[in-house]
């Protein structure tokens, strides 16, 4: 059943205000989730000031500043610093992206920095992927074929690459998937739009030949039905795909599949 | 606790190989659904504040008869479908499939009586 309300022993208090940094002038007011799991206390928001006029730009640099120079027990992944490895994904003021990418500048007032919404949380701004990391693999992210000729490069047209383009460029970091309710709802039989994008990838993919095999898979009332085009996928992928219109061509292959 | 692995959980019981024909029936039923509302309404609409005998000569006639008919048939079984899918995305277990009987029972138990009653009237 649909849980509305958080359960007891998830509820977020208000946590501890850190000391303004001295002699700054420039001054951002930064609210950030924390949650360890050793010490048997409820999530807390902790209140952060740091000096803008000694930062870069990005949501990023102002984590990696706060845990240089105020709290190095804050927790977070984090890796390339441009947006290439995902590691970073977070939901900061409200939208989930990477906060390598994202520009303190783009938000009003006070910077609030929580955690992917809906995934169990090992500390701190880190969820648990492990879930969603397994979804991936299920479907098959690999060319497939049965043919045994060419035995090394298998040719492709440039109009068949360039279908592959606003597909391959996903980074996996999970921002559209947990930004949709039905994979809050039912997140563990339904795919997700991340690992449904990937699977329309090798789909789609004319070097693959096991486009049928990876349709029965994915048919299912849950695996693919349970997206009902809310689009928030679209919305708040850091790379500006589109998982909502992959998954809708899906649907479209199964149904011509039938008529 | 279980000892699965994550790729077990995530696998599950498998494909249930279905969903497709909800899916295509949901499509063309919101076409049909598309093509009857405006004649519906304008049967339905001009017999509000009607007296009782010309709502009844007018619902005897083969043309509206037929086409409130389609539209309980189609509606119903349109609203059948997408009950399901909000009873099969907020709920699990059993009440998930006590859900789906009642709604069934719900929709064709409504377009049933519907279909009766207008069939009293036409015939």
């Amino acid at each position: 059943m649909v849980e509305l309300t958080l359960p007891k022993n998830s509820k977020v208090r208000t946590g501890k205000t850190w000391p303004k940094p001295h002699g700054a002038s420039n001054l951002r007011k930064f609210q950030i989730y924390r949650w360890n799991p050793d010490d048997g206390e409820n999530p807390r928001v902790d209140t952060y000031w740091v000096d803008m006029d000694s930062c870069g730009p990005m949501v990023l640099d102002a984590l990696i500043k706060i845990k240089n120079e105020i709290d190095p027990t804050l927790t977070f992944r984090r890796s390339c610093r441009e947006g290439i490895c995902g590691s970073c994904a977070m939901n900061i003021d409200g939208i989930n992206t990477l906060a390598c990418i994202y520009g303190m500048d783009e938000i009003k007032g006070d910077v609030r920095i929580y955690p992917l919404p809906h995934m169990p949380v090992i500390k701190d701004l880190i969820p648990d992927l492990t879930h969603f990391y397994a979804q991936h693999a299920s479907i098959m992210p690999w060319l497939e074929t049965r043919t045994q000729r060419p035995e090394k490069e298998w040719r492709q047209s440039i109009e068949d690459r360039d279908k592959l383009d606003g597909l391959y460029e996903c980074v996996m970091c999970a921002c559209c998937s947990t930004s949709c309710p039905s994979y809050w709802w039912n997140g563990d039989r339904y795919l997700g739009p991340a690992a449904l994008l990937h699977a329309y990838r090798w789909i789609i993919d004319s070097r693959d030949e096991a486009t049928g095999e990876r349709l029965d898979e994915l048919e299912d009332p849950f695996k693919l039905y349970r997206c009902h085009t809310i689009m928030n996928c679209a919305k708040t992928c850091p790379k500006g795909l589109n998982p909502a219109k992959a998954i809708a061509e899906i649907k479209k292959m199964m149904v011509e599949r039938q008529l | 606790m279980a000892y699965v692995t994550d790729r077990k959980r995530v696998t599950g019981l498998g494909s249930a190989r279905s969903g497709t024909q909800q899916h295509w029936t949901m499509t063309v039923t919101s076409v049909a659904l598309l093509l009857l509302t405006p004649f519906f309404l304008v049967i339905i609409g001009g017999l509000l504040g009607q007296p009782h005998a010309d709502v009844l000569a007018s619902l005897s006639r083969p043309v509206p008869a037929l086409v409130v008919a389609a539209y309980l048939v189609v509606g119903m079984h349109h609203m059948r479908l997408g009950m399901q899918v909000l009873i099969e995305d907020y709920t699990r277990g059993l009440s998930r499939k006590i859900g789906l009987i009642a709604t069934t029972i719900l929709c064709y138990g409504l377009a049933a009586g519907g279909l009766v009653a207008l069939a009293q009237i036409a015939l």
